[in-house]
């Protein structure tokens, strides 16, 4: 029920989101949609040395779509660039709690797994197109 | 045709899936603009098809076949009758009114639209009466403009006068009921300001024809499109009628069987009209089918059904309107609108609303209604959207608005 899902974890993340703008200088910016219900997601990444040094998203959207952008966020900041290939989408339901969610409200909460993983093969690839292609296959891309 | 209110109590049994409950509630179903519910006569007249005479039309000369070439071409002329075409040679079987808009393009289109030409649409418009331009624009190096949306949901005329009056407008394609704000739009005045400049009009009546009175003759527009799918009729059938004039200059869109007289090695004799624009097997059981739903709306009378939703919308309107947080969008007056209301409620996404109002068995749509010109204009990415038909209740609407209640108070606005 919807009280179930408007938690106040999401309600938390979708009213105050974190990371949340742009970023300058960074190495990293990629967009994806949500056809279904226009979701949008910019994600923008910082990296050092294969470290996510910083992170930012822009989008607008549902609060889950949002919610859990902003969570995602705060996952990977500071972690090495391809352990994002790792990130399932079992992991980021459980991050946000939901794990019920329906064929249609899911790709919401996955949009921006979705954005990230294609930042990361698109960062591989600009810089060592080989490489690229195991990642990318590697990559847990639903 | 019967008169007075409509019998809504007695509308609603004819309809099986208004029984059903959706999460342990009964089902509030105001999605009407995106598709509406099937009556029993609509389900049972494909059943009967497909039991007792399922053959392939215009061909064959065993009775079955009979029987359902004189089905579907009755159909034909049951659409001839709600929409007063002069006759059944000007009404040609799509598969929806997007197809029907992609005929026009691809062949009249085709042929009308040359390089610096123009074609005119509105901010208004669905997806299905912007990208087929859009392509044909592109293929032809012609241009498309746009009629402006004011605040109020309103086409702005001045514009659309001053559009009409540049010379190299060709074409004029635009919603008689726009499916995200409900606005009606002064067609017959379109159509006459258009003529007088010589230029053809398409009027887009997908939320119109299952709505209201719709006559082709008092409008004198040149094509019409709509789908069945929105008027009580199965998916899969679409309608475009054709002025006959313009319809006999036409060369064929989709080719192959049932379109010909005569098929040669190298030359065809096309068939006449409005066959020349049915190639192939169509959708039988599904016009066949139509046939029960026109049936079903002439019997309520257009009028009637007019009046409906009219009271619907007026009723929740205004109680919409003292909700905390509320934005309506479009016109306000419920005189000047279809049964659609477009809304947002306070920092809730669309989304979210209709998850929400799914725990309470009502079904509305949320997202860009496939209007995502309009969207832009407005600055949204989304909107709720409540839409009603002949079986929806004032009842309903109380749900509706106890619901968006509780959506309110679970996102503390």
């Amino acid at each position: 029920m919807s009280e179930d899902i408007y938690r106040e974890i999401i309600l938390d993340h979708y009213r105050n989101p974190r990371n949340k703008g742009s970023l300058p200088n960074a190495d990293i910016s990629i967009h994806d949609s949500n056809p279904l219900c226009g979701d949008e997601i910019d994600i923008h990444l910082k990296v050092e040395e294969d470290t996510i040094k910083d992170i930012k998203f822009e989008g607008r959207g549902c609060a889950i779509s949002q919610a859990s952008a902003s969570m995602l966020t705060e996952q990977v900041i500071n972690k090495p660039l391809n352990t994002i290939k790792d990130i399932a989408k079992e992991d980021i339901l459980e991050n946000i709690g939901l794990m019920n969610l329906g064929p249609a409200r899911i790709k919401c909460a996955l949009l921006s797994l979705k954005v990230l993983k294609l930042g990361m093969v698109k960062y591989y690839a600009d810089r060592d197109p080989g490489s690229a292609k195991k990642i990318q296959d590697d990559s847990k891309l639903y | 045709m019967q008169k007075g209110a409509l019998n809504v109590n007695k509308i609603r049994k004819d309809f099986p899936i208004l029984s059903r409950k959706i999460k342990d509630r009964p089902l509030v179903y105001f999605d009407n603009a995106a598709t509406t519910q099937k009556p029993l006569s609509v389900i049972d007249a494909i059943r009967d098809y497909y039991m007792n005479y399922n053959s392939n039309i215009h061909r064959a000369v065993h009775q079955m076949a009979e029987e359902a070439t004189q089905a579907y071409e009755t159909t034909r002329q049951k659409v001839a009758n709600l929409i007063n075409s002069p006759s059944t040679d000007e009404i040609i079987f799509t598969r929806n009114a997007t197809e029907a808009i992609n005929l026009v393009s691809h062949t009249w289109g085709h042929d009308n639209i040359r390089k610096n030409g123009r074609i005119l649409i509105t901010e208004l418009e669905h997806h299905s009466n912007i990208v087929p331009w859009q392509i044909l624009c592109k293929k032809n190096r012609a241009s498309l403009d746009y009629i402006d949306v004011d605040k109020g949901g309103y086409l702005d005329m001045d514009q659309c006068e001053k559009a009409l009056h540049n010379k190299n407008t060709k074409l004029i394609s635009i919603s008689e009921v726009s499916n995200v704000l409900g606005t009606i739009v002064p067609i017959k005045k379109i159509v006459k300001m258009a003529h007088d400049q010589n230029i053809p009009v398409l009027v887009d009546a997908a939320q119109s024809v299952p709505h209201m009175p719709v006559d082709v003759q008092a409008l004198d527009c040149d094509f019409m499109v709509f789908s069945a799918h929105k008027m009580l009729g199965p998916t899969g059938v679409g309608v475009l009628y054709v002025k006959k004039d313009i319809l006999e200059k036409l060369e064929p869109f989709i080719s192959g069987g049932d379109m010909i007289k005569e098929v040669h090695k190298y030359d065809t004799i096309y068939n006449d009209l409005p066959y020349k624009f049915e190639a192939g097997t169509p959708n039988i059981a599904d016009v066949i089918g139509f046939s029960a739903a026109i049936d079903y709306l002439s019997h309520l009378g257009m009028d009637r059904i007019r009046d409906h939703e009219f009271e619907l919308t007026r009723y929740a309107m205004d109680a919409m309107k003292d909700i905390k947080g509320i934005t309506l969008y479009g016109p306000l007056d419920a005189k000047n609108k279809g049964g659609v209301i477009s809304f947002n409620l306070g920092d809730i996404h669309p989304h979210d609303l209709a998850t929400i109002l799914n725990d309470h068995g009502i079904a509305i749509r949320s997202g860009h209604h496939c209007a995502q010109v309009l969207m832009e204009k407005f600055d949204l990415s989304a909107t709720s959207r409540a839409s009603f038909y002949i079986y929806n209740t004032v009842e309903e609407v109380d749900i509706f608005i106890n619901a968006l209640n509780d959506a309110r108070r679970l996102f503390r606005i």
